[in-house]
């Protein structure tokens, strides 16, 4: 017998999935993840920058996830199981200690998250050695490892996650060298930088380039380019902070549609694949949000699966794609169903690929049905409210951002 | 005594090391690194070569060829893998095109006799996802895809399981012949061997100056190669390649053992002996040419990256040679192809020994030599039952795996040596889920422990 619903992945998206559908009177719901524990990436981070949103109080990643587990207390969650593959109607392979199995659902969430990207795909030259990390491995080295992989490190990006490696290096009693940003400013929001600088006495050292890496065993020191002049930084320990990728593959190797632009799934404003027995949440669907956003929209989806398994949400006869265009870098929702009505203030929800000073335009068969003068910098939300545009109408929809 | 001491355990010097064993001489492997393959075995393309394309009456066809037949023999022993791709030579230009007729000749001449010539709406319904820029191709059956890192470990257990002893961070700094003996000074302690083999990769003429005036001079010539995800494994079958140049093999694409799709090598001389850095604009180029070869690499991710170095002489044939007087066999300049022809070498070598040193015999195993299976054309063991607890997730490692890895009798003392052993690490995430938890695994087990705890 078919479950009514499997979720795959128990972070902040997945269980509060699993709660909502358990408040809608669906309790045949089963969340899967591959760790030893639930909770998602907060589990292994540290700091108090959880939970306002959600219970009312900064809480630390930990004691987050603490109370999203408990909240979640009557769902079924199997840890230690690996989803290996997804099929058509709701059919997923897994492996845990029972060995490989198919199991199958009537509607299957994903919520597999998102991660950094890692030194090999950004095509860093110079030697390999080892103590180059991600933010991700560095946390949870030190607080769930309690190690010290190294004492001098840099750290490489200035997103909001490069700030969260320095506060998980300042608890592990290790002082970052520097920062180091490509960009000609920070990409997380100020006064991020003068925290590092001021509080915590680390440089940023913005319009600067990684150009090399050095070492035999150990990294011994970074090559950087900073106005045209070559540096090095001698160093032992590299952090290669955000340029987040969604955990997306399961989705590359399925059926289901993929978006070039988020690198995640193709969904509705209800929150379903191109396949309508699957549905997704989170961070997989775009690099990235925040804990808050994520546990937001797995509630939502999970409430969308709750109308689907009523019968209160009819399958779609058209897909409207909604098209963009450089500079813009994705947006989503990426298709309309025509089958449900927008909901109340849906938004699309977009980024750009650098920063911008422009007009965001949407376009309709070549018209201008809406349109905006925005300052957009990368990583940062771009909203465009769906309201008042009959999205679901046939035809070529385009967010486009013309400079100027 | 030792009856043979190999210097330098490579794939090369594993097989020969192996071999001797194998054959009861009491046999020694010195290596200058933390582990076996520090060299250039560390990194290559994985692929086990027919021949059809070596250079005629050569050493290394005959290695090549002899090396092919006597893994297949063996691979089912020693659990190793064979991936049966084959390979397509493929024709992107008229002037290609004129030279296929000429390596399918070479290739019958090499006695490869399956190899044939296809036309490009053939190629098409073999490799629907190549560019239709592609003209024509030559078909090599018998090219195909093994595991890079699990054979030589498999040579070296064997070797150990038949009495060798293999010695790391053991590195080779002089020597004196007394007539009979070698005996060789190393950073551990005095090795004394009746019979030395030179199997130092790229330092190979180095280590033949403690014998003699070297007769070749090593010229590493490196290779970058980008590996994309799993993702990207089914875009093509059959390992592509281009038409060789007269200067080099080109760029190819294949399958990997792991479920990947390898773009490379490049072909760069470098002064350097053991550091292989790679670059950001040759990687690029490497998959830009991909992307020109299988246009639905677009949107594929980057898995890994990394640079290996060839002990390539001035001298195109491999230099394997005996010196009675002296009591010593030179093996070097095992450039391209060594994964391939190792086993066919130390074959070679064994028959050198026999004609000038001693008889061999046949040894007895003492234990099982079986390796663990890496490649996905085989079980492993996330997918049976009671597999305890998967630490990488995205090459499905347990950790009964990484266990294993770190006391089996040739164990890994380092996080690279624990990765060439069960892939842990090797995905897309490079460690992002998992380095925690590989580390508090594995660095009880480790030398030099690279992580040491904090204070909170
Ligand atoms: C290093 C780092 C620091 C961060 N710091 C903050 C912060 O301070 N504040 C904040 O608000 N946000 C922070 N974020 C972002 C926040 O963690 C995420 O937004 C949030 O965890 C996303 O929730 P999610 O449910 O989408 O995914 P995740 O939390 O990533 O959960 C996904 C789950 O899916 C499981 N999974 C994946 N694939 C499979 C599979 N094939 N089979 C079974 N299970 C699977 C995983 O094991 C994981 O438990 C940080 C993120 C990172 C990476
Ligand atoms: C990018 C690339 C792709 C390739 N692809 C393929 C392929 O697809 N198929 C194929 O068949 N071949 C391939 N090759 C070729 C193959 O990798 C080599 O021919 C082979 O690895 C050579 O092995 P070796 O044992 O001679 O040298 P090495 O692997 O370099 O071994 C020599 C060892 O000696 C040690 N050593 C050196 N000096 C001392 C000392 N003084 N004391 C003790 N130890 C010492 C070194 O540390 C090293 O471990 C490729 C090579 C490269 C670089």
């Amino acid at each position: 017998m078919p479950h009514d619903v499997i979720i795959v992945g128990a972070g902040p998206a997945g269980l509060a999935a699993a709660c909502r559908l358990h408040r809608s009177g669906i309790t045949d719901v089963v969340v899967l993840d591959r760790e030893q524990w639930p909770g998602g990436v907060p589990r292994h981070c540290g700091h108090r920058t959880f939970g306002i949103r959600e219970f009312g109080r900064p809480l630390t990643g930990p004691q987050y996830a603490e109370r999203m587990i408990r909240r979640a207390q009557s769902v079924d969650i199997r840890t230690g199981v690996s989803v290996t593959k997804l099929q058509p109607d709701g059919h997923v392979t897994i492996t845990s200690q029972q060995g490989v199995e198919q199991i199958a659902a009537r509607r299957v969430l994903l919520t597999t998250g998102a991660r950094e990207t890692p030194r090999a795909p950004r095509m860093v030259s110079g030697t390999r050695p080892s103590g180059v990390l991600t933010t991700g491995s560095l946390q949870q080295m030190v607080y769930l490892a309690g190690m010290r992989p190294f004492d001098r490190p840099v750290i490489i990006g200035s997103e909001l996650v490069a700030f969260s490696a320095l506060l998980t290096l300042r608890h592990a009693g290790i002082k970052a060298l520097a920062i180091i940003e490509p960009g000609s400013r920070i990409t997380a929001r100020r006064p991020c930088d003068l925290v590092a600088r001021w509080l915590l006495g680390i440089p940023v050292l913005t319009g600067a380039r990684l150009v090399a890496i050095h070492g035999a065993r150990q990294v011994e020191a970074v090559e950087i380019e900073q106005t045209g002049k070559r540096e090095t930084i001698a160093c032992d320990g590299i952090v290669f902070s955000g340029q987040f990728v969604p955990e997306a593959a399961l989705i590359q190797t399925s059926h289901l549609e993929l978006d070039r632009g988020t690198g995640g799934p193709v969904i509705d404003q209800c929150w379903r694949c191109s396949d309508p027995t699957y549905f997704a949440a989170g961070n997989l669907l775009h690099p990235i949000e925040t804990a808050g956003v994520a546990y937001r929209e797995g509630a939502a989806a999970g409430a969308s699966i709750a109308a689907s398994l009523r019968g209160a949400l009819r399958l779609p006869d058209r897909r409207v794609r909604i098209h963009v265009v450089s500079p813009m870098r994705y947006i989503y929702p990426q298709v309309i169903a025509n089958s449900a009505p927008p909901p109340n203030g849906l938004m699309f929800n977009a980024r750009v690929e650098r920063e911008v000073r422009g007009r965001l335009t949407v376009r309709f068969d070549d018209e201008a049905v809406w349109s905006r003068h925005i300052h957009a910098l990368p990583e940062r939300r771009v909203r465009v409210p769906a309201a008042g545009l009959a999205v679901t109408q046939e035809g070529h929809w385009e967010v486009r951002l013309d400079p100027g | 005594m030792f009856d043979v001491a190999v210097i330098g355990g490579g794939v090369v010097g594993c097989a020969v090391a192996q071999r001797f064993a194998v054959g009861g001489a009491t046999t020694v492997l010195l290596e200058r690194g933390s582990d076996i393959l520090s060299g250039a075995s560390k990194g290559n393309s994985g692929l086990l070569h027919t021949g059809f394309d070596a250079p005629e009456g050569s050493l290394e066809l005959r290695c090549m060829r002899s090396g092919y037949a006597e893994y297949l023999a063996l691979r089912k022993e020693l659990n190793l893998p064979l991936i049966e791709t084959g390979a397509l030579v493929v024709a992107w230009t008229e002037a290609d095109l004129l030279k296929l007729p000429g390596i399918v000749a070479t290739a019958h001449r090499n006695g490869i006799s399956d190899v044939h010539q296809i036309n490009a709406r053939d190629l098409s319904v073999r490799e629907p996802r190549l560019s239709k820029r592609a003209l024509g191709a030559v078909v090599v059956p018998g090219e195909h895809v093994i595991d890079p890192w699990s054979s030589p470990l498999a040579y070296a257990e064997r070797a150990h399981a038949h009495g060798a002893q293999i010695r790391r961070q053991c590195e080779v700094t002089g020597g004196t012949f007394t007539g009979d003996r070698w005996e060789l000074e190393t950073t551990d302690q005095l090795v004394i061997a009746r019979v030395v083999i030179n199997c130092a990769g790229n330092y190979a003429d180095l280590v033949e100056g403690i014998n003699r005036q070297p007769s070749f001079a090593i010229r590493p010539r490196k290779g970058q190669l980008v590996v994309f995800d799993k993702a990207a494994h089914d875009l093509c079958t059959a390992i592509i390649l281009p038409v060789p140049t007269a200067k080099s093999k080109g760029v190819l694409l294949a399958r990997t053992a792991y479920g990947n799709l390898l773009i490379g090598p490049t072909a760069e001389e470098q002064e350097a002996r053991n550091i292989a850095t790679t670059d950001e604009a040759a990687l690029r180029a490497l998959i830009e040419f991909g992307r020109s070869v299988i246009p639905d690499l677009e949107g594929c991710f980057v898995t890994a990256a990394f640079a290996g170095l060839r002990p390539a002489t001035q001298f195109k044939d491999y230099q394997i040679h005996a010196q009675p007087h002296r009591r010593w066999i030179t093996v070097a300049g095992i450039r391209s192809t060594g994964l391939t022809a190792s086993l066919g070498i130390a074959q070679y070598v064994a028959g050198l020994y026999v004609e000038n040193f001693a008889p061999l015999g046949d040894a007895v195993a003492e234990t099982q030599t079986a390796v663990p299976n890496l490649a996905e054309v085989n079980p492993r063991p996330y997918q049976q039952v009671g597999h305890g607890e998967i630490v990488c997730h995205c090459e499905l490692v347990t950790a009964g795996e990484i266990e294993a890895a770190l006391t089996r009798p040739l164990p890994a003392r380092d996080l690279g040596g624990l990765r060439r052993r069960t892939r842990c690490m090797m995905g897309r995430c490079q460690g992002f889920y998992c380095q925690w938890r590989v580390m508090q695994l594995a660095s009880p087990y480790f030398a030099e422990n690279p992580v040491r705890p904090h204070a909170t």
